[in-house]
């Protein structure tokens, strides 16, 4: 016992030391600008009247906090990415089934599938927006309507939804199909074997074994999906109810100038990002862990 | 020494960048400006490099061509210290901001003198920030109403004609539709403004301190952007609609009224030769009948960065950019509309023609046949309210009355005084 734990503690040692050069650089390049992010946001500081600034203290997280907007717009985000996300999973999940199972032309499907991730967002954003144009779009043509798609706040989350998930589709599938190769093809023959329907397979046998792969593709997703900006600035910049948080931040900040309030808005994103992390490593970590566990 | 080698090239490299000279040593001057397609400020910058004869050379560096963009990149190197930017090509929006910050410099008396000599007085005013001239006038512009005497012989004058009219077509099955601005953004914030004032309204007092928005003429402005976002003729894309929607509208040929700028007119003449034939403008419409309207004033001036490092030529040469020679260029070239009233009825101007593509074939329309309503319009036209926070103004103006059609004129009213008032403490989110 003790020597395993001895030479377990070795290999931790090891581990950090090879680690710490990366960590290193990450402190040097991000530790810098998330501390003057946080320093700028208790600051009264606007670009346009350089002599007027001064500490604040929390006074400017109390001026968002405090403002209906700042929790429009966090809804707003939170709908957008919940749904986005679940698609994509859908999505995602089927696509990497495809993937997995092909039989002929696989580097063909495999590429097929990763085009619209290679696109710029920006220019996916355009190009749906286009598409969406009542009139020089053709997907009213398509399907007979004649919906001003961008007027409405239903229709224009169900463009900007889609347009994320037909952009990020394909790299939630492509983290699912790793998951898949981890799925070894024995255990599914021997439940064929024993039975089981190939439903049943799929419920009893991939998922659970998928579960490590299907978690870091939803965690990569979710934090990703909750910055939203470049598809909402281009579709709507925001309007009928569509706009995010990563938006209203761009305003105070770089429209504004105002960057004590932007920085406490840019602060207040980081936060959600970190609490959506924390719930999922919390949330479904130990599940993560106890599967490694049982693996080993 | 084979690392100094490269060091020290880079480092001389660097240093002739910051030096704002070049070989010889004649001083650069950078003019900052929006990329202008047809060349003419590049012919201006030529012009009076020529005239300088060997004391300065002027050297454009293209801008994007949004507003909000060109703004985004200027004040970024502004509030950097930028001592590349000589000559700033400043929107009529951002004087007071830019003057505010310390990022241009005012105008000495003798050249004030000259580049305000004879210009239209509006024109004057949006360079102008508590009583200094920051900017020298360069071009203008303000929306006309565009209308079909096909369709309508005579123009309506005010907004209710409009409506009127429009229903009358619409009920006998002519082209109907309404175009203009409905979009959340700075076009609707020059809807609003112009309602505003032609009712006998202002956004801000006079100092621009404080929040005027009288009751009666705000709530006719909110009733008119309301009435029109619901008339029939209007599409129903109004929500998003901005002037370049307009203008591709008009030339499918179903509208009778259109509010815009006057791009559309070498546009549709190009693009759509039968409407254009019957294309006809007038005054913006107005509140009552007895009161002309007053339009917001658009354009650009042009201001010298605080950061230069050759201030008093760049002076000199704003006031060479902004003389009439080259504001007839611009108009003739590029389209632009001087700020000198006088040459609004200068042949040079009045007698333009400018080439347009016709099923592959070039004609010559008239370019500017409209100078004289123009010019009117221009002379009574009104600034947008002259705040360094005149974005967070424009902001909370467009985000409190955007979609249009949902307006409540006695409740949004109220709102409107309350958001410009936040905007205006420079707090909050908008």
């Amino acid at each position: 016992m003790s020597e395993r734990s001895a030479r377990a503690r070795s290999e931790r040692r090891l581990g950090l030391l090879l680690c710490s050069p990366a960590v290193a650089v990450m402190l040097l390049v991000t530790a810098y600008p998330i501390a003057y992010a946080v320093w700028l946001s208790m600051q009264r500081y606007d670009l346009r009247f350089p002599d007027d600034h001064g500490f604040v203290g929390f006074r400017n997280y109390g001026a968002v906090l405090g403002n209906a907007v700042w929790w429009q717009d966090l809804t707003n985000t939170l709908v957008i990415t919940a749904a986005s996300v679940v698609v994509e999973l859908i999505l995602g999940f089927a696509l990497a089934f495809v993937m997995h199972r092909v039989l002929f032309g696989r580097g063909v499907v495999r590429s097929a599938i990763l085009v619209p991730y290679g696109i710029i967002t920006v220019v996916a954003a355009f190009a749906w927006r286009f598409a969406f144009d009542p009139t020089t779009g053709f997907v009213n043509g398509l399907l007979g309507t004649d919906q001003s798609w961008f007027t409405e706040r239903w229709s224009s989350y169900v463009v900007i939804i889609a347009t994320e998930v037909w952009k990020t589709t394909p790299f939630m599938s492509l983290l699912l199909l790793a998951g898949f190769t981890l799925v070894p093809q024995d255990a599914v023959s021997a439940a064929r074997v024993d039975g089981a329907s190939s439903i049943q397979r799929l419920r009893h046998i991939v998922i659970p074994l998928m579960k490590p792969a299907i978690l870091v593709a939803v965690l990569f997703r979710t934090l990703d999906a909750f910055r939203i900006f470049d598809t909402i600035y281009v579709q709507t910049r925001g309007a009928q109810g569509t706009e995010s948080v990563s938006i209203i931040g761009y305003q105070t900040l770089i429209s504004r100038l105002n960057l004590g309030l932007g920085s406490a808005v840019s602060v207040l994103i980081f936060l959600c990002v970190l609490a959506i992390a924390f719930v999922f490593v919390k949330g479904f970590g130990t599940s993560l862990a106890q599967q490694r566990g049982e693996q080993r | 020494m084979t690392v100094l080698v490269p060091i020290a090239a880079l480092a001389a490299a660097l240093s002739a960048c910051g030096g704002g000279g070049d070989e010889s040593g004649m001083p650069v001057l950078r003019w900052y400006v929006y990329q202008e397609p047809s060349g003419a400020f590049d012919d201006a910058a030529a012009a009076c490099t020529k005239a300088a004869d060997g004391r300065y050379r002027i050297e454009t560096v293209a801008l994007p061509n949004n507003a909000d963009e060109q703004r985004e990149q200027l004040v970024r190197r502004l509030a950097a210290k930028d001592g590349d930017i000589d000559i700033i090509g400043m929107d009529v929006i951002w004087t007071a901001e830019f003057a505010e910050a310390g990022w241009i410099d005012p105008f000495p008396d003798d050249v004030a003198a000259t580049v305000t000599d004879g210009r239209l007085a509006p024109a004057v005013r949006s360079a102008t920030y508590r009583d200094r001239l920051y900017a020298a006038p360069f071009n203008s512009n303000a929306q006309m109403l565009w209308y079909r005497d096909d369709v309508t012989p005579d123009p309506p004058t005010t907004w209710d004609q409009v409506l009127d009219r429009a229903a009358q077509l619409r009920a006998t099955g002519e082209p109907d539709q309404i175009l203009g601005q409905g979009q959340r953004y700075e076009g609707l914030v020059v809807w609003f403004t112009s309602l505003l004032e032609s009712a006998g309204g202002h956004v801000l007092s006079d100092d621009g301190t404080k929040v005027s928005l009288e009751e009666g003429p705000t709530r006719k402005a909110l009733e008119i952007m309301r009435d029109v976002s619901r008339s029939p003729s209007t599409p129903a894309n109004f929500a998003t609609a901005r002037e370049d929607d307009g203008r591709l509208a008009w030339e499918q040929g179903r509208s009778a009224f259109m509010t815009n700028y006057s791009f559309v007119w070498p546009s549709a003449n190009a693009n759509a030769p039968d409407i254009a034939a019957h294309m006809r403008w007038a005054r913006f419409p107005g509140v009552d009948a007895d009161t002309p309207s007053r339009v917001a004033i658009g354009g650009f001036n042009l201001g010298v960065g605080a950061y230069s490092d050759h201030p008093d030529l760049a002076f000199e040469a704003v006031s060479c950019l902004v003389g009439d020679d080259n504001q007839i260029t611009n108009a003739v070239k590029g389209g632009l509309l001087p700020v000198t009233e006088a040459l609004y009825d200068d042949p040079a101007l009045t007698d333009a023609t400018t080439p347009v593509e016709v099923d592959g074939k070039e004609q010559e329309v008239p370019a500017f046949p409209y100078a004289k309503v123009i010019k009117e319009e221009l002379r009574d036209a009104v600034v947008r309210p002259q705040t360094p926070y005149y974005n967070d103004v424009s902001l909370a103006i467009a985000r409190t009355l955007h979609p249009t059609r949902d307006i409540d004129p006695e409740a949004d009213a109220d709102r409107l005084r309350d958001a410009v008032a936040d905007a205006l403490a420079g707090e909050g989110l908008l």
